[in-house]
């Protein structure tokens, strides 16, 4: 009953804002709308809506679904830091980590149901309900990691917040071990993914044991990446307190795992364009194209670029610490990893394929449509949930605040009730 | 063999007794097989729709429930093409394991087995969707499939510079697009057949992307075939006709050979190119050229081991 109330309540202040809140959700909204239109015409005409066919059988949805994995594993740049090393600037902003991973994962799954031929058969994957080939199918195991994550932040975050809501002290014997969970579970999604195109010996492309490594140090930029941006956006409009130095050792830690993203790319460009043989065709198709077929060429090496200056302003303690070069870092390193894990990723595993035939893939109005209704959906997701996470944290949002309408009042100071022990 | 014997040989199908399952794992099981069964009734009960969504594996059906789709199947394509379609299950025969050889110095790159084959197998007229591609290769390079294109149009055929391979389904004996498939909805039947259930895939793609041959199609959109060019004997593993976002390939014609046929695109080819046997059986055509004829199969390093093998007979 008691967390029923929470709910209630949480519900109740999640449709309520000022003009920008409203402005921002109505946006994001019409963004679903629009794209559950496109969504509907695929569901009657089949993915001949998309420009994927037999030669290039996955595209669009399939890279943003790794991009997005990627970013949800990232929460552990924050919960590593604050629970393996107890840093406490960093440990009153752990939960955003998490937030970030539940919208992120639900993107992730919303990315693998629009790409299915048959969306209708969805049950087939549920485990005892449907026949799951596992542990054969590594896209079984993703199922289960997957889910097992967002199950496991969505239990973590819902008891912080009851608690907090409350007043009173989570229980640490249940949290503690739980997040520490999450540190391996979070690695092993991104694992795991990288699993499933890695072990795919008809594609050279992907077929190189440097891949599942090259997934985590991009996705230890990426995702952390947004959540600086975040950060400072919850610090404008909703009065976050969050040190400075919480940021720059975010961003220190891009820094590093930046590095090893460039390091291991260069170890793979290495390995094929010296040894030269027929696998570096791919690669080839990435960065210089293919009998003529350019079409992935410049945004290879705009993602080449994006990383490199980012990495340069990262490592650079005064561009690190100043917002303007740290922000436009964050950007740039999104850019990069989104092109690099996205479509830089899938599109040249399948071009050329593996009969020699080359598809030139670019994504139809459909995809990209269908795409921006599932980041609105994780948007809206993620602004929700801060809605609600953030007031909670700052202790404005209690069951005592909602008796006492002057708001203020409590005895605690909130900083008190939310540190994690 | 019937084809449910497939799966009692599949250990991964189903909890076997004497592996210290525990009962209260049994009686979940029992539970989960009881309402499946009861919502399975209601189902009955809804129309074929509700049917269709609820079916089980094809593995996992027992033989009333195979029955019930089959007839189901064969009212559902009666409606749709005004004609009589048979759609059988006929299972693996005892001691057969079917291999192909294709012989590269007698292809001409005719195409005639890509139309016999879509004629035969119920595949899509638009779009339309071949399960046999013949790539021509330039002689001087050998089988480079880096060189090959599929889309040659000359006024004739052979042309002196090109050589001719046709390539379908490999039938591997280690099939990486089987163990990829999240949901069984693909497998080796005993003759070393891999098939799907249409009725069972969910179109992840998966396996299209483990296929070193590219021998997977996938129906992007409704496929199209007309009433009167419906081949009407089918298969429900092979060359019924299929739905919207699965993704099908070529059988061996499966429909044909379990009943002591040649495929059709053996039949068709004009210069005796392609011969189909029994691989256990010593003196069968295919035994005889695997020890007469320098054979290779495509993409050995891969570790598929096909069962379909390219020779040069002359």
């Amino acid at each position: 009953m008691r967390f029923m109330r929470f709910l209630w309540h949480s519900a109740r202040l999640a449709t309520r804002g000022g003009a920008a809140y409203r402005a921002w959700v109505l946006f994001l909204l019409a963004l679903v709308a629009w794209g559950a239109v496109a969504y509907v015409d695929q569901l009657r005409d089949g993915l001949i809506r998309t420009s994927m066919r037999d030669e290039v059988s996955w595209g669009f949805y399939v890279g943003n679904f790794t991009f997005l994995v990627g970013v949800a594993a990232a929460a552990v740049m924050l919960v590593i830091p604050a629970y393996v090393y107890n840093w406490k600037p960093i440990k009153e902003v752990a939960i955003l980590g998490e937030l970030l991973a539940i919208s992120a994962v639900t993107m992730c799954l919303l990315f693998v149901l629009v790409d299915m031929g048959r969306p209708d058969r969805f049950w087939h994957v549920v485990p005892f309900l449907g026949l799951l080939n596992f542990p054969r199918s590594l896209l079984a195991w993703d199922c289960l990691v997957l889910n097992g994550y967002l199950a496991l932040n969505v239990v973590v975050v819902g008891h912080l917040l009851y608690c907090s809501f409350y007043r009173v002290h989570y229980r640490a014997a249940i949290v503690v071990p739980l997040v520490l969970f999450s540190i391996p579970l979070a690695i092993s999604i991104h694992t795991v993914t990288a699993f499933l195109y890695n072990g795919l010996p008809a594609r050279p492309f992907w077929n190189a044991s440097i891949l599942a490594p090259r997934f985590l140090c991009s996705a230890f930029c990426s995702g952390p990446a947004i959540l600086i941006i975040v950060f400072q956006i919850l610090q404008r409009t909703a009065g976050l307190r969050i040190q400075n130095e919480a940021i720059w050792k975010v961003a220190e830690l891009m820094a590093y795992a930046m590095f090893l993203n460039l390091f291991l790319l260069g170890a793979e460009v290495f390995k094929e364009y010296y040894s030269a043989t027929h696998h570096v065709v791919y690669l080839q198709y990435l960065f210089s194209g293919v009998r003529g077929h350019t079409s992935l060429v410049l945004y290879a090496w705009a993602s080449v670029a994006c990383s490199a200056v980012a990495f340069i302003l990262f490592l650079i303690p005064a561009t690190r610490r100043h917002f303007v070069t740290l922000n436009l870092g964050c950007l740039l390193i999104y850019a990069g990893v989104y092109i690099e894990k996205g479509m830089g990723l899938v599109i040249p595993g399948f071009t050329p394929s593996t009969l020699g035939e080359i598809y030139e893939y670019v994504p139809t109005l459909t995809e990209v449509r269908v795409g921006a209704a599932v980041f609105s959906v994780g948007f809206l997701v993620f602004t929700v949930l801060c809605k609600v996470a953030v007031p909670i944290l700052m202790g404005e949002f209690t069951a005592e605040t909602l008796v006492r309408p002057d708001g203020g009042g409590s005895s605690l100071a909130p900083e008190e009730n939310l540190q994690r022990s | 063999m019937s084809p449910d014997d497939a799966t009692r040989q599949d250990p991964a199908a189903g909890p076997r007794s004497g592996e210290g399952v525990d009962v209260g794992r049994r009686a979940f099981l029992k539970a989960a097989a009881m309402g499946a069964a009861a919502i399975a009734a209601v189902a009955g009960g809804c129309g074929p729709r509700a049917e269709e969504f609820l079916q089980k594996n094809f593995r996992e059906l027992s033989p009333a429930e195979l029955a019930r789709v089959l007839a189901r199947l064969e009212e559902e394509y009666a409606r749709k093409y005004e004609k009589k379609v048979n759609v059988s299950a006929t299972g693996a025969l005892p001691g057969t394991v079917f291999g192909y050889g294709l012989d590269l110095s007698r292809c001409v790159g005719c195409r005639r087995c890509v139309y016999a084959c879509a004629r035969e197998n119920n595949t899509s007229r638009a779009p339309q969707t071949h399960w046999i591609r013949v790539l021509q290769v330039p002689r001087e390079k050998g089988v480079d499939l880096s060189e090959a294109n599929a889309y040659y149009d000359p006024p004739a055929v052979p042309e002196e510079r090109f050589a001719y391979l046709p390539v379908a389904c490999q039938q591997c004996r280690k099939p990486p697009c089987v163990k990829v498939c999240p949901v069984k909805a693909t497998w080796q039947e005993p003759d070393g057949v891999v098939v799907v259930d249409y009725n069972w895939c969910i179109g992840c793609r998966c396996c299209m992307a483990a296929c070193p041959y590219g021998a997977r199609r996938f129906n992007w959109a409704e496929p199209s075939l007309p009433a009167a060019e419906v081949n009407p004997d089918t298969h429900y593993l092979g060359n019924r006709p299929r739905m919207k976002g699965v993704v099908e390939k070529c059988t061996f014609c499966l429909q044909r050979v379990r009943q002591g046929r040649y495929p059709a695109c053996v039949e068709i080819c004009p210069v005796g190119a392609r011969k189909f046997g029994n691989l256990l059986d010593e003196k069968s055509e295919l035994r005889v050229l695997l020890r007469e004829k320098r054979v290779l199969v495509l993409k050995e390093d891969l570790g598929t081991e096909p069962k379909f093998f390219y020779f040069y007979g002359t």
